[in-house]
């Protein structure tokens, strides 16, 4: 174990050695930014939550039914990502709600099920458990329910995501394992801005209640130039954004940046070549992408922040295990967040992080 | 010259009735204090209009509230300093609902709060410095280093909760424990004014009515849920009256001797087997929401110094002190003094205090492993940590 972890970098199994200013906090990457279809036109500077605020000034634009409101967006919301919207379209349309989860998903089902387009915000995606049953009990089975008489398809919930590196309990968590148990509802996370808002313009014209989780690292650190009007990304479609022939590693949101610097790691380092997936959409996630991938390469990594026991990683790994079982040569691995509560100290232990899934990709070679 | 404090029991001087303090040119071992008006809601009467404060409970009082001033001070220049990370909701302001509630409450009685903890850490019995070092993520931590702001613990103090609103359902859930086990206490559950509008805290009220339980709830009404003026979150923001059929008193918690009749009538109240009461402690928080509100892009800065020239609860306390000659402004200066020096000391402490063992990374999830599984371990944990026993 320690000639391993000498030989793959530097990590501290010293306790003593320990010290806030030599650990740095939350998920490491670098984020490399794309550059959009030059057919979408005209673009502009936008980091993620810019291109979600386009995204809404977009559908606000265009969409004379669509409000959006929740806590403290009025002035602009707390990651900045509808500023300027309330003054644009009038405080009618963008208006901040009390601070009450349940009544303000509840409240945003209704409006949906009678025809308006509404995205309702909830502030960080830790508080969206009030609204649980709501969406649970309500926004995914009112379709079904009804025979299709009813249905709260114009509904977007949007809620940031994920660790920053000093959120611990409640401003980390990704919940996104909870939602992809609901038959009725589409669960949507962007990597970065270019995504953000193809992919949040999809959800806001897809006919089926959409949530929305976007990865709040990288609200301010990915930046790319992002088509000033509106298009859309298709939900329900992976994305392969590096080809390989090893291993097919898996991730959405932040942690595809993270997997991006294993599969460079990989190859310069053990000469491994690694194929990266964007899931991008949780539920319904995208079969056909997954399996082909890992009957071509024939190991397979899936990485998330969110812990181990009944996470997204798990429904993916039984599915690739079912279909793929004859071209596996090594069982599915998952490199992700411990089954603890998410913790306010030691975090850079907690993540999904280069080195554990650098070493997991050596158990996949070797096994 | 200030007296012995022999002397001062020397010269006993008590002074009741007329609403007015004697104004003596030696020390009062005790004095008669008016409180400051309330308002009653579904109650025929309320708590008393004056109250005898004696010099030691007086040095007692703005002792605990001067200490969470400077703690929270600390704390603020701790986290400029990057010393803390996360998250850190300071009570600068409130001091007066947290020691004038205390001064009534023993540690038998348990105490519910929100994430703005630190001050009722403090009154709670958690020295400062495991305060500070919890916030620094040490060992030394009251949570281990494991809860940080918001998450804060001691005997009978139940945190320290970071959703908003989450904490009142438990709080008359530990009212009922009480009352099951026929323990003559009251579970003080206290919440903010944005969480006055979620939807449990409502149920917990119909529950503790229904059941009489013997639970005061405490709206702590700082007059901003965050950026959110009351008056734009909810459509009543008379809060001490939305418990509806639980009577309730509005309390000007600027006050600390206002609060402290406040409390001793509401744990009257509950003890006589009366159910729940709910107070509202309108106070102010000098500081922003948390560290990253620098609070007045909602407030204007005037209102911010207003508050604090005006209706500060420590100066106007120790202005009434002076007045009542109840304590010597020397004292009350080396009390400061002392008070700075804990503090400072609690600084050095926080900042080089050990962090925790790794190991806690992954411990306390469950009490122990499961009896069927000898060898449990944590899922998730690989060689690059470290395996759970």
């Amino acid at each position: 174990c320690r000639s391993l972890a000498a030989r793959l970098g530097p990590v501290c199994l010293d306790a003593a050695s320990f010290s806030h200013r030599r650990l740095s906090f939350g998920p490491q990457f670098v984020y490399t930014p794309e550059s959009a279809d030059k057919s979408l036109g005209e673009t502009s500077r936008m980091n993620l939550f810019q291109a979600v605020t386009s995204a809404l000034d977009n559908t606000l634009a265009n969409d004379p039914s669509a409000v959006v409101f929740g806590e403290d967006v009025a002035f602009g919301g707390v990651f900045r990502c509808t500023v300027g919207l309330k003054d644009k379209y009038g405080k009618d349309r963008v208006f901040n709600t009390p601070l009450s989860e349940q009544g303000i998903v509840g409240f945003a089902i209704g409006h949906a099920v009678a025809g308006a387009t509404t995205v309702a915000e909830i502030q960080f995606g830790d508080y969206i458990f009030p609204a649980f049953d709501q969406i649970a009990n309500e926004a995914s089975k009112y379709r079904y329910r009804s025979g299709n008489h009813f249905n709260c398809g114009s509904l977007t919930v949007r809620a940031p995501i994920g660790a920053v590196g000093h959120g611990a309990l409640y401003h980390s968590q990704s919940p996104e394992g909870f939602f992809a148990h609901l038959p009725g509802i589409k669960v949507v996370i962007p990597r970065g801005p270019i995504q953000a808002k193809g992919l949040l313009l999809a959800c806001i014209n897809d006919p089926d209640p959409c949530f929305y989780f976007e990865p709040k690292i990288l609200y301010r650190s990915a930046v790319e130039d992002v088509p000033v009007n509106g298009y859309v990304l298709p939900i329900g479609k992976a994305e392969v954004l590096i080809e390989g022939s090893d291993v097919t590693l898996i991730g959405y949101g932040t942690q595809v940046h993270v997997l991006r610097e294993v599969a460079r790691l990989a190859q310069s380092e053990l000469g491994v070549s690694c194929e990266l997936i964007d899931m991008r959409t949780i539920l319904p996630f995208d079969e056909e992408t997954v399996y082909a991938s890992v009957c071509k390469t024939g190991r397979c990594l899936i990485a998330h922040e969110a812990p181990l026991t009944g996470g997204f990683g798990a429904e993916l790994a039984a599915s690739v295990q079912e279909h793929c079982f004859l071209n596996l040569e090594a069982p599915v691995r998952r490199v992700t967040g411990h089954d603890t509560p998410f913790p306010h100290i030691f975090e850079n232990f907690y993540l999904p992080n280069q080195r554990r899934c650098l070493a997991a990709i050596k158990d996949l070679i070797g096994y | 010259m200030p007296l012995s404090s022999s002397a001062i029991r020397a010269n006993l001087l008590l002074l009741r009735g007329g609403g007015g303090l004697f104004v003596s040119s030696r020390l009062a071992s005790s004095a008669v204090l008016s409180t400051r008006p309330y308002k009653l809601h579904k109650l025929e009467s309320g708590p008393a209009s004056e109250a005898q404060v004696t010099s030691d409970e007086a040095r007692k009082y703005y002792r605990d509230m001067a200490t969470v001033r400077r703690m929270e001070t600390a704390a603020g220049n701790l986290y400029k300093e990057k010393a803390i990370r996360g998250f850190c909701h300071l009570y600068s302001g409130q001091e007066a609902c947290c020691v004038g509630m205390e001064a009534v409450l023993d540690r038998n009685d348990p105490v519910i709060t929100a994430y703005r903890a630190h001050g009722w850490t403090y009154t709670r019995g958690v020295p400062v410095k495991a305060v500070l070092s919890e916030l620094t993520g040490r060992a030394s931590g009251c949570a281990k280093g494991k809860g940080g702001s918001m998450h804060m613990y001691n005997h009978n103090f139940y945190g320290g909760n970071g959703i908003v609103g989450a904490q009142v359902p438990l709080g008359a859930g530990i009212a009922f424990a009480q009352k099951y086990r026929e323990d003559k206490r009251v579970c003080v559950t206290l919440y903010g004014d944005g969480a006055a509008n979620q939807g449990q805290v409502f149920e917990a009220f119909n529950m503790a009515k229904l059941w009489d339980l013997p639970c005061i709830f405490v709206c702590e009404n700082n007059k901003y849920g965050m950026g959110t003026a009351v008056e734009r979150a909810a459509a009543s923001t008379a809060y001490y009256t939305r418990g509806d059929y639980i009577p309730g008193l509005w309390v000007d918690a600027m006050d600390v001797i206002t609060v402290r009749e406040a409390t001793r009538f509401a744990k009257d109240w509950c003890l006589s087997g009366k159910g729940p009461i709910l107070l509202e402690m309108e106070t102010y928080r000098y500081h922003g929401h948390s560290m990253s509100d620098p609070g007045t892009s909602y407030r204007t800065r005037e209102e911010v110094q207003s508050m604090r020239q005006m209706r500060d609860p420590i100066a106007s306390f120790r202005q009434t002190l002076l007045t009542a000659e109840l304590v010597a402004e020397e004292e009350l200066k080396e009390i400061d003094q002392s008070v700075r020096k804990e503090v400072d000391e609690a600084v050095q402490a926080a900042k080089t205090n050990a962090v925790p063992d790794p190991k806690e990374l992954y411990t306390n999830v469950y009490s122990q492993p499961p009896s069927g599984q000898p060898n449990y371990r944590i899922r998730g944990i690989d060689q690059f940590t470290w395996s759970a026993n």
